[in-house]
């Protein structure tokens, strides 16, 4: 029984964490276009650095 | 980055007016047409951020939108719609509207569904320990903890996730009705009072799983309805958006800008070229030209217009480039008329009270009685008033209608996503079970039956040479007779070498000077004598001075499909009627070639209410079609109504659901759909009826445990949602019309 005294308050933490994390997601817009946001993890990023060698 | 795009225009304004020191930034949202993947969001962006002044672009995907953040100074939301014409898209700014309003609605769901389903799943996970420790060795100290934390963790979830319900009911309540939320609200807050006072008392009638799963599920089923809207609505939104017009506005100094029609103020010049849409009800100051009402009267054939006639907003300018004067829209305009015709239209169609309301206002008195009854029962019986209660309150969670709260809208999730992939946007809420109920169909003909661009029907009299040159001279007009010369040319794989020096006389045809005399393509009178006058409707001549005049005859051809679908709809019993502003001869042909036999020419907007007055008074039920201005009174007034994106936006926005595409296949389509999503509602209910009589009794008599509670719950709304689901694939056939006279 004293096994619940600290399992309890973790799962209620990890749901917590779980529940911030999906308010925080829903906050900062990230379910405002879940087409789009698919294709934006395949794409080249054109303001990061090229790192395309171009004298190869 | 979403919160910093989001802020409105006033926000951005009000923040820069507090702060003078940083420049003034604005965002705006743009409707950008093709984006269609992935690879044309980063080449939006990309040629938004190249534009002088703009600070960020953040392309939506799935609203096809664009929102850009620039400084006002530098840049013009015109200059941001050239930027992307040049990178080949079509943009346009999106319509004001309510659109963030709900979009602020839909979120306010989702962050309550977030908060239900941790507690849900929290309490559940608490509950299945209680209902397997009453198998096993629990002892009740830990079932009572157990409780206490399901206690702790539900009453301020539901406190918190359940008020759009109750908010509802409250609002209904206090208007004196009952709707679908006061039982629901009822059930959650006496399921939770019941279950605190019990985990007090330390005994095992707790329903905090009930409850909170109760809210989890209500609450998916009030976000995909609001989330089905909120598409519709923004895809509606968005093709309206794109016919907004933009006018070349002739300054003081002789100078011309590009401005969006709605800024547009009585007095300004404003020129308008040749193809265009002519942006407001004005006067033209210069030139003479034909003009194409079409979209507006629904007549095929352009009227004449010189300096100081009167032309509306939305006609096409067909021959020359003209000079408009604004005017101030007075009562008088067509117009005006036919929004007091729409305003009225709308009062008389009065309030439509959906099937879920029709069916709450039998369910919820029912489960009060039900639950008073075994209140009143256990009573009587001699059981003490706790038993009592806590049996009637089983009753209520039992009968909470949580499968019924989600039949509909799952299914209006399933049929209206089966209809947007086929290019139907449903856009009123009740429109799918509207359209269900039509018996009649009435169709508008120019531009909704007919393509609303004339053909040449003589084409097998004519030769090859003759249409040749004929072409020749064609194609340096707007004209849609000559488009339709030159379409016919190429359709016969001829080559047109345009004639050079061809001028063109507004309400008579084309000339060309050539060595071997003047070759003339116009109306029957200009091209025999020489004399400007008006023509015979729907034909042209070409003459070459030589031999007598080849006539060209025209017609508004009907749509590919438009003969099948009106035999379809026939077939299966739906009467189908013509109904059109244009000429009776017109309309006629129109209407022999679809097959339809009722028909009438000539219409004009308050007789098509007329129409539908009459049929409705018949005891029909009429599903409009119509694309015109003058049809939107019709459609407004009409049981149900369909509009093909091409429409004018008034149209478009009385109409229950737009068709995209050169089909008119869209319609049978959504007549299919809605006849089987109604059909689907109704076996959703039957669904979540056929539990309650099993359950009910069970707890009347007081044999509902919170585990059977907890299953029958979560079982009936799997078995209504995957029921729903059943239509996202399945083929369809039309049913036949539901039979005609009855009220």
């Amino acid at each position: 029984m004293t096994a619940l005294a600290w399992l309890i308050p973790c799962a209620l933490v990890l749901g917590l964490v779980g529940l911030v994390a999906f308010l925080w997601a829903l906050n900062s817009g990230q379910f405002q276009d879940l087409e789009g946001a698919g294709w934006r993890a395949i794409q080249d990023d054109e303001d990061a650095p090229s790192t395309a060698p171009d004298n190869r | 980055m979403g919160r910093t795009l989001d802020i409105s225009l006033a926000d951005a304004e009000l923040r820069s007016a507090l702060d003078e020191g940083r420049p003034r930034v604005e965002t705006t949202s743009l409707v950008v047409e093709n984006m269609q993947c992935g690879a044309c969001m980063s080449s939006i962006e990309g040629a938004l951020r190249n534009v002088p002044g703009v600070l960020d672009a953040r392309a939506n995907l799935s609203a096809r939108r664009v929102a850009v953040t620039f400084h006002p100074e530098k840049a013009q939301s015109q200059a941001l719609i050239d930027a992307l014409s040049g990178a080949g898209f079509h943009a346009a700014e999106t319509p004001e509207t309510a659109a963030s309003q709900s979009e602020a609605r839909a979120d306010d769901l989702l962050r309550r569904l977030g908060v239900a389903g941790f507690a849900a799943a929290n309490v559940m996970l608490l509950s299945v320990s209680v209902w397997a420790g009453e198998a096993s060795d629990m002892d009740r100290a830990a079932a009572s903890l157990f409780h206490w934390l399901s206690a702790l963790i539900a009453m301020p979830a539901i406190a918190y996730a359940a008020q759009p319900f109750f908010r509802s009911a409250g609002g209904a309540l206090g208007s004196g009705r009952l709707n679908m939320d006061v039982p629901i609200s009822l059930g959650i807050i006496l399921a939770t009072g019941m279950s605190l006072f019990q985990t007090i008392r330390g005994t095992s009638h707790v329903y905090f799983d009930a409850a909170i799963m109760l809210t989890f599920f209500l609450l998916i089923g009030r976000y995909l309805d609001e989330q089905v809207r909120l598409r519709a609505r923004g895809a509606a939104e968005n093709l309206i958006g794109l016919k907004a017009l933009t006018a070349m506005v002739i300054g003081a100094d002789g100078t011309a800008t590009r401005v969006p029609a709605r800024t547009l103020v009585p007095g300004m010049r404003i020129h308008v070229a040749a193809g265009e849409r002519i942006p407001v009800d004005g006067r033209i100051l210069d030139g003479l030209t034909d003009i194409d009402a079409s979209l507006i009267t629904g007549e095929t054939l352009p009227a004449a217009g010189a300096p100081g006639s009167n032309v509306h907003a939305g006609t096409l300018n067909l021959t020359r480039a003209i000079t408009v004067e604004a005017t101030a829209t007075d009562d008088s305009t067509l117009l005006a008329e036919i929004a007091r015709l729409m305003q009225s239209a709308e009062q008389g169609r009065g309030q439509y009270v959906r099937l879920a309301d029709r069916a709450s206002r039998l369910y919820a008195p029912a489960v009060h009685v039900l639950g008073a009854a075994t209140l009143l029962g256990w009573m009587m019986v001699g059981a003490g008033w706790e038993v009592a209660l806590t049996n009637a309150v089983a009753v209520l969670i039992i009968t909470c209608p949580c499968a019924l709260a989600l039949a509909v809208p799952a299914v209006q999730v399933a049929a209206t996503s089966r209809l947007f992939g086929k290019g139907v946007i449903v856009k009123a809420a009740d429109g799918l079970e509207r359209l269900s109920e039509v018996d009649t169909v009435v169709f508008d003909k120019t531009g909704t039956l007919t393509r609303g661009e004339p053909a040449l029907r003589n084409g097998a009299e004519i030769d090859d040479d003759v249409l040749m040159a004929a072409a020749s001279l064609a194609i340096s007009s707007r004209h849609p007779y000559s488009r339709a010369v030159v379409k016919a040319a190429r359709d016969r794989g001829l080559d047109i070498i345009p004639a050079e020096s061809v001028t063109e006389v507004a309400g008579s045809g084309l000339s060309a000077q050539t060595s071997n005399g003047e070759r003339r393509l116009g109306s029957a009178a200009w091209v025999s004598e020489g004399t400007s006058s008006a023509g015979a409707p729907g034909s042209l001549f070409y003459g070459d001075g030589t031999a007598a005049p080849v006539a060209f005859h025209f017609d508004d051809i009907v749509r590919d499909d438009a003969t099948e679908v009106v035999a379809a709809l026939r077939a299966q019993g739906y009467t189908v009627h013509l109904l059109s502003g244009d000429r009776p001869q017109a309309v006629a042909a129109a209407a022999q070639e679809a097959g339809i036999a009722y028909w009438s020419g000539g219409v004009r907007p308050d007789g098509k209410i007329a129409m539908l007055e009459r049929l409705k008074a018949e005891g029909h039920r009429v599903l409009m079609v119509g694309d015109g201005l003058n049809d939107a009174p019709a459609l407004a007034a009409a049981h149900a109504s369909l509009s093909p994106s091409s429409a004018a936006d008034i149209s478009q926005t009385a109409a229950d659901a737009v068709f995209q595409g050169q089909q008119l296949a869209p319609i049978l389509e959504a007549l299919k759909v809605a006849r089987a999503s109604q059909r689907m509602a109704v076996q959703n209910f039957g669904i979540a009826l056929a539990y309650n009589v099993v359950s009910v009794p069970l707890a009347m008599a007081g044999h509902v445990t919170p585990l059977i509670a907890a299953l029958a719950m979560s079982l009936s709304s799997i078995a209504v949602t995957a029921n729903a689901l059943r239509l996202r694939r399945r083929k369809l056939a039309l049913e036949p019309a539901i039979g005609g006279g009855q009220s």
